[in-house]
């Protein structure tokens, strides 16, 4: 298109969740021309719905904790395919990276000696496993990602980062060289499409949950950072990896935070029984989430659910008392009368596993740079582009996340490929130049939409989309029902591209943003739908009713998805961390 | 159930107009006002809203429902309409509209930023965190959990008649936010900042915020504690 104005930045940071507004403020900070691009007003990214905390080894509950512990937990959390080079890297930069945003004014909630305070979370020990339950997970009352992604608004406001608010990046330009030079995005305001040129690309899109019927996740998680990525050309990691929260409310999916059971809560079946203790005879109700929701499951299968249809089953908290509910758990007692119509202080809530963490994304390294693979299998990094957050697979999440690592991984992540970028253009960066020919090519796909003519709406294609998801690639899977589930998504492929875009006005429409979404949508439900079929073994979150077993001679690796053939390779796991020994795989129990 | 609409899109409108739509809703379920809209969306794509969370946390989705301002997401439809009644939105009224229910915030988060919306302590920070006490900690309970959804400030009528020069209700209670934190050393200069006829002393104490606030927040209180500091500081 002649006459697109072209915008330039030193770094173009496309969204503006946690990860995003972390990766923004360092490079503000040191006075580079630093531009969010956030399709949502940045406080209501989904980072901001985040409750139970960030779990990080600052030594406050327990003096003597150490962050190679958490290392460890989140190693075993992870089923052993997190890279450990990122997990040490995460886990030992943590203290520092949560001190700082205390030091911004994150409004933590304190022990009585004044320092940050800390709840049990799942999956945490002390001492390598050996040493019972850890309290780790810095909490400001049940409202941490709120607190959190507030006071890095905040941050970026104090450092003059520009915002584009309400824009919606639509695809990334790529040249010739097969670097990455920007992002084609909308004002969704004016309707003005733009070209955004920045010598640094970072996306931190966050995730897609919006792909099943039934999520934890905002309307806005529609994976357009994946859509992106595999629209040209770049492959995905794990991203067969699909968290499901054990504690969704049952019937609206909104999150009840696992700190519930981190300050005593536990869950029950429809005798009353706290089955959990059969499960996960240690960690009981605070196993790892992908252990916890699988039990959930059973129970319900096995007939000991709760309700007319025995399809959930309780969260008890009453016996907490009002006062530690009130102080610590207040945003849950809102929801829960809200959306349970239950009030926790005398009911239980009912609860059920719903989708809530996308593990895979684009594989980074540590500097958050993106990566695929060159013909012979060699990690490549792409040039200017980077990802941090949950559209991000660095990864230390590998098949399953512990809970509170998310947003440790959005605040170590966004800091380090920030501190990166700052680095390279301190030594001179360049910006790389893209054709007429490169621009056009990414503005494809908007083009055919906004001349569309005919096709099905964008609303019933969704649902279908979810339907499928949600029956095909849940908590439990089998090789025919996957199989089942990919033809029904190709069938659907065809119907997506052809979708209709009746409103053709400009100023603010969101049902153009809507019809470009749903395509994010399919790409990542086709790319997890075909790795899931492809992992034949159960590992974290991924498990198969035909392969029970994990399997460590096969698939002690990552999973990489090539979207131009649609083909599953395998990428090698990191076992070297720098100042510690490798944590070998072991069998996982809680 | 018929659901009234504030209808206006400036590339095809001269005027707004209320449109009445159909909707069907299931018999058996209360639903939130967000999910009657996005019932109505699927029929009209064409009407447009913010949304994000869909749990009242992020503040997209605030409204004129049936005469108060709300959040979609966390409006139970039994609360707000009778049976047999009409569900009516508006967009948040006093703030000029840019498409149907979708509202220029512009001038609200001016006012936000007009009060230093960020911790300002000039002191070498510690290796750890800074300290601070439950009970002090406590004082920012009932501040911090804003979620700039502007219902308060669009409910004022001292944030109508001057919305350049009064901060409203949002932004001030940000401001006692920072005053009220025991790690922000900058309470001379953020009083200074206050200090004139309009930024805090156009609040007539009407309690419209109040009334309104979707997460049950206070800002007239934390006005008024502002007005004490500033008459402190003045003798």
């Amino acid at each position: 298109m002649t006459g697109m104005r072209t915008l330039s930045f030193d770094a173009v940071i496309v969204g503006g969740g946690g990860a995003g507004m972390r990766a923004a403020l360092q490079l503000a900070q040191s006075g580079y021309n630093t531009a969010v691009i956030t399709k949502v007003f940045p406080t209501r990214s989904h980072t901001v719905s985040a409750q139970g905390g960030i779990t990080c080894a600052i030594a406050s509950s327990d003096p003597n904790d150490d962050w190679r512990w958490h290392m460890y937990d989140t190693v075993k959390g992870s089923d052993y395919i997190g890279d450990q080079d990122a997990i040490e890297y995460m886990c030992s930069e943590g203290p520092q990276t949560v001190f700082e945003l205390e030091h911004m004014g994150l409004p933590f909630s304190r022990t009585e000696s004044g320092r940050i305070y800390q709840r049990p979370f799942g999956g945490q020990s002390k001492d390598f496993g050996k040493g019972g339950q850890a309290a780790r997970t810095c909490a400001a009352a049940d409202r941490t990602g709120h607190a959190l992604l507030h006071t890095l608004y905040q941050g970026n406001l104090k450092n003059n980062t520009a915002f584009l608010n309400e824009w919606y990046a639509t695809d990334m330009v790529k040249n010739q060289d097969g670097a990455i030079v920007g992002v084609i995005a909308i004002c969704i305001e004016t309707g003005e499409t733009v070209f955004v040129k920045s010598k640094a690309t970072v996306f931190a899109t966050g995730g897609a949950g919006r792909i099943y019927a039934s999520t934890t996740n905002a309307l806005i998680n529609t994976g357009d950072g994946v859509g992106m990525a595999l629209r040209a050309g770049f492959p995905v990691q794990d991203i067969e990896m699909w968290q499901f929260h054990p504690t969704g409310i049952y019937g609206a999916g909104t999150l009840v935070t696992e700190g519930c059971r981190g300050e005593g809560g536990y869950l029950i079946n429809k005798d009353g029984e706290r089955f959990m203790e059969r499960y996960a005879p240690n960690a009981k109700d605070l196993a790892g989430r992908d252990v916890v929701a699988r039990s959930m499951v059973l129970e319900i299968l096995e007939g000991r659910g709760c309700g007319e249809n025995g399809d959930h089953v309780m969260l008890k908290l009453d016996h907490l008392g009002e006062e530690v509910l009130n102080s610590k758990l207040p945003g849950i007692l809102e929801l829960s009368r809200t959306f349970a119509h239950v009030d926790p202080i005398k009911d239980p809530i009912p609860v059920v596993p719903t989708c809530h963490y996308m593990m895979g994304g684009i594989p980074t390294n540590v500097n958050g740079q993106a990566l695929t693979q060159d013909e012979k299998g060699n990690d490549q990094v792409i040039p200017g582009l980077f990802a941090v957050g949950e559209v991000a697979c660095v990864s230390v999440h590998g098949a399953n996340r512990l809970g509170g690592n998310s947003l440790l991984d959005l605040v170590v992540f966004g800091r380090a490929a920030g501190k990166h970028i700052e680095e390279m253009l301190s030594q001179g960066m360049e910006q790389r130049e893209a054709s007429a020919t490169d621009i056009e090519q990414a503005q494809n796909r908007l083009s055919r939409l906004n001349e569309s003519k005919s096709g099905e709406s964008v609303s019933e294609l969704r649902a279908e989309l979810q339907d499928i998801m949600q029956n095909h690639f849940g908590v439990f899977r089998r090789g025919d029902f996957m199989q089942d589930g990919i033809k029904k998504l190709s069938a659907l492929r065809e119907r997506i591209a052809n979708v209709h875009l009746e409103d053709k006005s400009q100023t603010f429409n969101t049902a153009r943003i809507e019809a470009l979404e749903l395509e994010n949508l399919f790409e990542v439900a086709e790319a997890t739908a075909i790795a899931a079929e492809g992992r034949n073994e159960s590992r974290g979150a991924h498990a198969r009713d035909d392969f029970r077993e994990r399997d460590d001679e096969n698939w002690l690796c990552h999973s990489m998805y090539f979207p131009d053939d649609k083909r599953v390779g395998k990428r090698d796991v990191n076992f070297s961390p720098k100042t510690v020994d490798t944590m070998e795989p072991q069998v996982r129990s809680y | 159930m018929l659901v009234s609409i504030y209808r206006y899109n400036p590339d095809t409108d001269e005027k707004p107009i209320m449109q009445d739509v159909e909707v069907q809703l299931p018999e058996d379920k209360d639903l939130m006002v967000l999910d009657v809209l996005a019932l109505a969306k699927q029929q009209d794509p064409s009407v447009v809203y913010r949304r994000s969370c869909r749990e009242g946390v992020c503040g997209s989705d605030g409204m004129n429902i049936n005469g108060n301002n709300g959040l979609a997401c966390i409006t139970p439809m039994s609360s707000v309409v009778k049976p047999g009644g009409k569900l009516v939105l508006r967009p948040l009224p006093g703030l000029p509209v840019i498409r149907d229910l979708v509202v220029d915030m512009s001038i609200f988060y001016k006012q936000y930023e007009k009060i230093k919306p960020y911790l300002i302590n000039d002191t070498a920070p510690p290796a750890i965190e800074r300290l601070q006490s439950p009970e002090d900690r406590a004082k920012l309970d009932g501040l911090y959990e804003c979620i700039l959804c502007a219902c308060c400030s669009t409910n004022c009528p001292s944030f109508w008649w001057n919305p350049d020069k009064f901060i409203g209700p949002a932004g001030l209670l940000q401001a006692y936010r920072f005053l009220a934190d025991t790690r922000d050393t900058a309470d001379v200069e953020r009083l200074a900042g206050l200090d004139d006829p309009f930024s805090v002393f156009r609040c007539r104490g009407i309690m419209n915020c109040v009334a309104v606030c979707p997460k049950g927040l206070n800002p007239t209180r934390a006005i008024g504690h502002i007005r004490s500091m500033l008459i402190q500081q003045g003798t």
